[in-house]
Parts: structure tokens; C-alpha cells; sequence
């Protein structure tokens, strides 16, 4: 299985010609403001984050030419970024990219159990894109939330305190464009001591 | 100066060095794959680890800074251990194709696998597969092979100055790549094929050719462009299979133009090796003899004293002074080396030399170019400019069409007569020239292979005068020769003054007017419809366009298979070493010269090499002695006219093909069409 992010190739399926958004631009200047002048190549990693969100979610090669451009580096140098850090997604991911941990900590407390209760919702395997494109899945090393674990990040949230029960309710949710909680399922707030 | 400990042997270093420099001091080998002396330190090969005093852990050498007092082992069990197991995971992935790999012989892996490599291998799972990547025509790469040193990396970012190459994705699946697998955009990129470790970059043309031990190694001279780098000639029979450069500090440090390296295959291509001769509008071959007697007749019919000689891009001192003493003993004065037009002030050297030396391009606050592309001129030199940009924050200054030269600078004008602004002050870069300490003043030919050359040199001169450019101990007025024949033929007085300004109009009057015998000494660059009217005799190794247009074409050895002697732009005197035999018949030119003065009142005196170099160096004391700097000569001239309105344009317009041997190679011209066309 290969993370989407760690594929070393830029896909060029579509052909779509990526510029800034006005209000995306403006927050690029903000991010490269922060640094020395001269030194704007600093600002490659938020940047390229900024890319990524106007982008859907991946980065496709006008998006990094961009990037470059704007950052004035050389090609190579921000694709080298762009697949050193599997954060950032070389091929289009659907709307909920969901990235469900199975380090140790999450694996004690059954996310093998979760990975098929996704598998089955989704329909797809660790690396793919489900057919009506929302959900991507993929698994990730600790996301840092083991206290309250097992747990998912999709997007940009966590989902914490999961068992097969309430994660098919999140995902089935998901599916049909619901809102949901986000953080512990469980009903806990942060980490404080469950009760029974 | 601080002392170190290496193996208990206590030496001294200086500030700023590396523990493994300081261990080379000791005269200790430290085994390496990343590190390179002109590289960037990037530490991730580990192979290079030693013992260093009160640390718990092997350090590497590579990037450690040595400091006062340190303990360092390098021999002991532990760090042999260490190297061991850096070396058994460097060989997990790595391929066992030793047998069918292009660096089995000098691969640095190989030899560091005989001392610290393991005879068996712990490893059961697969190896990593890696697809091979396409770099151009002129790198092949096998990238299973690669170990991720980096070497080409950083090679093509900071020396070579073109970001094409990098390390997309990391651990397992790092992989060395250009963007989008495209051609690197370098006049040097062949040097990432000497850099690399292993065989993962080789050269693609010379592909399973031969093996290193078969090959016959010449050190020899480069005469591409006017550096006279030092190269190795890797020669198997009659055949050049590769060319690899040679340290030399003073002019290339280690590395070599891909003209240099690639071009060679134009050598067995397109050749001349018998004589010719024209008969009813077709080139027959013919005997040495037949042709000797035919010239001997011809000058004889078309008036002696009006023989023409004209040297080219690739003509030697020996040829240069052969021709001029046969021509001068017909009675003739006729022969000139400005076949591209580019002026020079008589018997002022210091008018066609690269007066500072190459090599102190490092020290150099300020260059400014005028009428120059050194990037195509002289490859390797523009590397040393990018250098001084780099290290000591050069500021670089162009007179010309704006370029990509690898570096930023300045674009002062396109028209030559910014120098007047420069020499009134009125420039803006008239400042940055009277505040530093040392400055560099590159003139190329473009600038000067107009009729107001002189003018120009002239100037440019006053203006090295009056911004410290040259003073009483430093000349920094430099002209950049593109060919190597230029300096020496100048400095033998390979000229005629009644040629000067307008070399095409003066030579097609000239011919126009007495009809002569016209002496092409390989000289293809000259614009064929001066030559109308003459009896042309060509001397060369390719049948290019001129040999084409000759009456007479006489065969002589190409640089590779005769032993002949340069004056680079430096002024410093070189000399070549024949790999093999000429081909076919060819003869050298001043053998050629000395029978056909047989046939004529004045015999030439020389009967060998050796007495023809003796009496070259006789006659210019220049030639007594080889690869020295010339001592700089102040500037003598220099006088400020007004230099007139004239936009410049680079007089190279395709450096893989600017010579009969380039225009001749496959390779080149796979490289000028996927580089220069982007055609794929």
C-alpha cells in the first residue's frame, strides 16, 4: 500500500490550470511576510497547505508550479517538499479524506475493528478513493490523540472515543451529508475519566 | 593553529576544517560516498563514521567540525563494526550487477564493499526495485543502483546552477529524479556521471563500450573551448571512447564542458583520411605525391608571392608556424588567424589574453561581462563565476543580450555603447566598480569582431584603467577567447594587418584581386563566398562544408592522434599527447608544409618534432616553457573614443555544435535538438 502522498510521480489526469484565489493570494502574502525578505522559499510548507485546500484537497502539477512560481523556487525543489511530507496528496482525494490511526496505542483498543467498519461503509481499501468520490481512506502513524483512542482524523478534525457502533454512524453520516460531532463520540469532553 | 589527535598521532589543522579533512592532513583515508571536496557537507551516507573522544555514539567525519583537543580514532574494532553495518544496509537494496554495470572497476561502492562489505548477505526480503529515469542524451541511469548520496544533487544545484535534479520522496521510496523526467539543462552535465558513487548516473553514449582496465589512458588537453582543460582520453585501438577531465586548479578544477566529454564520437564520423583532389566538380582520392606536385603547380600558376593562409578554430602552434614560414618563404605575407573577425591590438598581449588567470574569477568582487556568454564560450569558467557569486557575494554586471547565466546579475544594456556611460561615470554600475577592492573585466568576441574592435578594447582598457580594474600589480582586463588556436596564433604573429576590421571584405578583395592558393588550415567557419575565385587547399580531419568547396583536400590527424601544442586564453603555453596513430594517410600539417617546401628555393629547416618545437621556442620565447601563468603585463593602450551605437549579439548560437567535430557527433546533435529545440 502506498500513502497517496508518498506516489513520486505528479499526476496530470486533469487538466485544469490552478490560480490563487483573491482571497487565498492575500493570505499568502500574510504567510510570506513572516519571513526575511529573500527568504520567502521559507514559506513553502503553508503555502503549499493553502494550495492544497483550494485545490480539494490534493495537488495537482499547475497547483505546485504555482506554488513555485509564487515562492519563485525551482520545480523540483517544491516537489521534493510536496512528497517528502505525506500530508500532501499527488492524486485527487475524495471529500472526506479519512485517516484512521493504527499505531499501538488505537490498535489495543480495536482499530482494526474501525478499518472494517470503513471498509465496509466506504467500500474502498487503504489507499483508495471510493466510487462516488467521498471518501478517501488511508491509514496514518499516531496523530497524537491516544488518550482518547481508537480514533480517525477526516479533514481536519479528530473523531475520538470510537467503537464499530458510533464510527458507522459517523461515516453513514458523512455519506449522506449530515452534520456531525466532532472530537470524542463517547460523549466525554477532552480526556476527562469516563464514567462506569 | 589548533591541534588535533588522529590515532595518536597529533597534527594540526586549520580553523574551519572537518574532522575528516583534518584526518586527510594525517594522512588517514576516511572511506566516503556523500561527501565531495567542492560539494555541500550533506551527511547522510554515513559511511565516512570514526570515534571521536567522550561520545557515547560513532560521529561522521564528513560533517563534524574539528576543534582543539579532539580524540579521534579511526581504526578501532567498533568503528569497523560501525562501517560494516552502514556498508550491509547500503548494500540491502543495492543490486548485485557488478557484471553488467558500466562502474564495475572504479566504483567507489565496489571498493569499499572489498573492506568493509560482509561475503554473505542477512537479507531475505526483496529488493527495491526503482524505475529508471530519463535524464537526456547524454546521462543513462540504472537508478536500482542508487544509494542516495546526493552528489548529483547538489552538484546541479550549486555548481552547476540549474535546479533540475532532486530526491523526490524519502525513505524506501526515495528516488533521484528530474522534474517531470526531463533532459538536465547543463553545458555540465556530464560531470554527475564522475560524481556518482556507484553506476546509477553513467555515460549514456559510452554504454557497455568497454571496461576500464582495457582502455589506453592519454592525459591530454581539451580544445573545445579556449580553457585548455586537462582531460584524460580513454582511447581503446583507434578509437576515443571517453573523455574524463583532470584536477587542475588552476583551470578546471575537476571538471570538463559535456562538449568536452560527448563530443567525441564526432571523431570517427564524416573523416578525412586520404587526399583528394577536384576533378571536373568531383572530389577523387588520389595519392600524397599527385596532390604535392598539383599545389606545388598551382602556386606556381596563380603567383606565389599571393599564397593565402587562414587558420581555423583547432589549428596547433606547430601548423600555425609551419604555414607561416612556407608561406613567407613563397614571398608572401598573406595569412591572418581573425577568421571571426575578432580584433586585437598588435603586439599587445595583454590585448587578447585573459589577463587575471582563470582561477582568480574565486577571489573577484565585481565582474563585469561585456559582449559575453560564458556560459556557452567557456563552460567550465562560468561554473568559477557562479562560484564567486556564490562564496564571496560577486556582483556581476552583462553588456549584452540578457541570458540565463546560472546566476543573477545585472543587465546594464544591450548595446555596446553603455561602455561610453561606464567610462563617463554615468552607468549604475559605475558605483558598485569604485568601491571594490578587486574587480574583473570579461570582454568577449562578441564584443569585438566588429570593425570598431579595436575602439572597443580601447575603451574597455581606459575603463579598467579608471576603476582600479588594472592597476600596477593586478590586470583585470580580460578577453575571453573562444578558441584555443586564437592566443597562440596571435602570439607567432599568425596576422597580417592589411586584414584587420573587416576580415571577409579584406580577404575576398584580396582573392578577388590575384586569384591565389588559399591555405585552409581546418578552417570551417569562415564565410564560404569570400573564397570565390581561389584555388582552395583544405587541411583538415571532417569533411565539413569547406572541404566540400575545395580544389585539393589534404587529411590530417584529428586532436586525439597527434601531439601538438596550445596557447589557452590564459597565455599559458599547453601541450597535447597523441592517443593513437592518424587515421588512414593523414599527415600532420607542418609535415605536410615541410615537403612541399621541397619543392620550392626555401626549404623549411626542421626534419622532426622536436627540432620544429625548438625552433618555435627559438623564435618566441613564449614557448620555452609549458603550463605556466604568463607574469601579467600591465595594460599598455587604451585611448577614449566615442564607441558607436551597435546592439550586441552572441556570436555562438549553438554550443553543441560550433566546430567540424561537434557537427560531426550523433551525440551533440541529439543534444541540441532535445536541450536547445526541446524537441523529445
Amino acid at each position: 500500500m502506498k500513502h497517496p502522498g508518498m506516489i513520486n510521480i505528479v499526476s496530470d489526469t486533469s487538466n485544469e490550470i490552478f490560480e490563487w484565489s483573491e482571497r487565498n493570494f492575500s493570505k499568502v502574502k500574510i504567510v510570506i511576510e513572516k519571513y526575511p525578505a529573500g527568504k520567502q522559499q521559507s514559506a513553502v510548507i503553508p503555502i503549499l497547505d493553502l494550495a492544497q485546500r483550494q485545490n480539494n484537497g490534493w495537488l495537482n502539477r499547475s497547483a505546485i508550479e504555482k506554488v513555485s512560481e509564487t515562492l519563485s523556487m525551482s520545480f523540483i525543489r517544491v516537489m521534493e517538499v510536496v512528497s517528502f511530507y505525506s500530508m500532501f496528496n499527488l492524486e485527487p482525494v475524495g471529500k472526506n479524506f479519512i485517516q484512521i490511526c493504527r499505531t499501538t496505542p488505537c490498535w489495543l483498543r480495536g482499530s482494526n475493528k474501525l478499518l472494517d467498519v470503513v471498509k465496509e461503509v466506504t467500500g474502498c481499501n487503504l489507499g483508495e478513493t471510493s466510487e462516488d468520490k467521498k471518501f478517501t481512506l488511508v491509514e496514518v502513524e499516531c496523530l497524537g490523540a491516544c488518550c482518547n483512542s481508537p480514533m480517525v482524523q477526516i479533514n481536519d478534525d479528530y473523531y475520538e472515543d470510537l467503537n464499530e457502533d458510533n464510527f458507522r454512524k459517523v461515516l453513514l453520516k458523512l455519506k449522506n451529508n449530515e452534520n456531525i460531532n466532532k472530537g470524542s463520540q463517547s460523549g466525554r469532553r477532552g480526556s476527562s475519566p469516563e464514567k462506569n | 593553529m589548533p591541534f588535533i589527535t588522529i590515532d595518536n598521532q597529533e597534527i594540526e589543522f586549520e580553523d574551519g576544517m572537518t574532522v575528516m579533512q583534518a584526518c586527510e592532513l594525517a594522512g588517514v583515508e576516511i572511506p566516503r560516498f556523500c561527501y565531495h571536496d567542492r560539494l555541500s557537507i550533506a551527511g547522510n551516507c554515513r559511511m565516512c563514521l570514526v570515534e571521536m573522544d567522550k561520545s557515547p555514539k560513532p560521529i561522521a567525519s564528513c560533517a563534524m567540525p574539528a576543534t582543539e583537543g579532539m580524540k579521534i580514532k579511526t581504526n578501532t574494532d567498533s568503528i569497523k563494526r560501525a562501517r560494516k553495518g552502514i556498508m550491509e544496509f547500503l548494500l540491502i537494496n543495492h543490486p548485485l550487477d557488478c557484471p553488467i554495470c558500466d562502474q564495475g572497476g572504479e566504483c567507489d561502492l565496489q571498493d569499499q564493499a572489498l573492506h568493509y562489505g560482509l561475503d554473505r548477505s542477512r537479507y531475505e526480503e526483496n529488493k527495491r526495485a526503482v524505475k529508471n529515469k530519463y535524464m537526456g542524451p547524454l546521462v543513462g541511469t540504472i537508478m536500482t543502483r542508487c544509494i542516495h548520496c546526493t552528489r548529483c544533487v547538489r552538484f546541479s544545484t550549486e555548481i552547476a546552477g540549474v535546479d533540475d535534479l532532486g530526491l523526490l520522496g524519502r525513505g524506501e521510496n526515495a528516488e533521484i529524479t528530474t522534474y517531470l523526467e526531463k533532459a538536465i539543462e547543463s553545458e555540465l552535465s556530464g560531470n554527475v556521471i564522475d560524481l556518482c558513487p556507484v553506476g546509477a548516473l553513467t555515460n549514456k553514449p559510452y554504454a557497455f563500450k568497454a571496461r576500464p582496465w582495457e582502455l589506453n589512458k592519454t592525459e591530454s588537453v581539451d580544445i573545445f573551448d579556449a580553457m585548455g582543460s586537462s582531460i584524460r582520453i580513454d582511447t581503446l585501438g583507434k578509437k576515443t571512447l571517453r573523455v574524463l577531465p583532470r584536477l587542475n586548479e588552476e583551470i578546471n578544477e575537476e571538471w570538463i564542458s559535456d562538449k568536452s566529454r560527448f563530443a567525441i564520437d564526432g571523431l570517427s564520423k564524416e573523416r578525412i583520411d586520404i587526399p583528394y583532389i577536384k576533378r571536373n566538380g568531383k572530389l577523387i582520392s588520389t595519392e600524397w605525391d599527385e596532390v604535392l606536385n598539383r599545389i606545388t603547380q598551382e602556386i606556381s600558376k596563380h603567383g606565389k608571392e599571393n599564397t593565402l593562409a587562414l587558420s581555423g578554430k583547432f589549428t596547433d602552434i606547430e601548423t600555425l608556424f609551419a604555414t607561416k614560414y612556407f608561406v613567407q618563404s613563397l614571398g608572401s605575407n598573406f595569412f591572418d588567424c581573425r577568421y571571426d573577425n575578432a580584433q586585437f591590438i598588435e603586439n599587445q598581449r595583454s590585448s587578447y589574453l585573459f589577463n587575471s588567470s582563470i582561477q582568480e574569477i574565486d577571489n573577484a568582487e565585481v565582474i563585469l561581462l561585456v559582449g559575453t556568454n560564458p556560459r556557452w564560450e567557456a563552460s567550465v569558467l562560468n561554473a568559477r563565476i557562479r562560484k564567486s557569486y556564490i562564496n564571496n557575494d560577486c556582483k556581476i554586471g552583462l553588456i549584452g543580450k540578457k541570458i540565463d547565466l546560472t546566476y543573477e546579475y545585472s543587465h546594464l544594456s544591450d548595446n555596446i555603447e553603455h561602455l561610453n556611460d561606464l567610462l563617463n561615470d554615468r552607468s549604475p554600475f559605475s558605483e558598485l566598480l569604485k568601491n571594490s577592492k578587486k574587480s574583473l573585466m570579461i570582454i568577449g568576441n562578441s564584443a569585438i569582431n566588429f570593425r570598431d574592435g579595436k575602439e572597443v578594447l580601447n575603451v574597455c582598457s581606459e575603463i579598467a584603467k579608471k576603476y582600479n580594474i588594472s592597476t600596477n600589480n593586478f590586470n583585470g582586463f580580460n578577453v575571453l577567447q573562444q578558441d584555443i588556436s586564437k592566443a597562440g596564433a596571435i602570439d607567432i604573429g599568425f596576422y597580417n594587418n592589411d586584414f584587420a576590421q573587416n576580415f571577409d571584405q579584406k580577404i575576398k578583395d584580396h582573392i578577388s584581386k590575384f586569384n591565389p592558393v588559399v591555405f585552409l588550415l581546418s578552417c570551417d567557419e569562415i564565410n564560404h563566398s569570400i573564397l570565390e575565385g581561389a584555388f582552395i587547399v583544405y587541411l583538415g580531419h571532417h569533411g565539413d562544408v569547406l572541404a566540400q568547396l575545395a580544389n585539393v583536400v589534404l587529411p590530417t590527424p584529428a586532436y586525439t592522434e597527434k601531439s601538438s601544442t596550445y596557447v589557452n586564453m590564459e597565455g599559458r603555453v599547453l601541450q597535447t599527447t597523441r592517443c593513437y596513430h592518424p587515421l588512414g594517410e593523414s599527415k600532420e600539417e607542418w609535415k605536410i608544409f615541410r615537403s612541399l617546401s621541397n619543392n620550392f628555393s626555401q626549404k623549411l629547416r626542421f626534419n622532426n618534432l622536436s627540432e620544429l618545437r625548438n625552433e618555435i621556442s627559438n623564435l618566441f620565447p613564449v614557448f620555452k616553457e609549458i603550463n605556466n601563468l604568463p607574469s601579467s603585463s600591465k595594460l599598455d593602450f587604451g585611448s577614449a573614443t566615442k564607441i558607436e551605437n551597435r546592439v550586441l549579439e552572441y556570436n555562438i548560437k549553438n554550443f553543441y555544435m560550433t566546430d567540424v567535430i561537434s557537427r560531426a557527433s550523433i551525440t551533440m546533435a541529439n543534444c541540441s535538438r532535445e536541450i536547445l529545440n526541446k524537441v523529445a
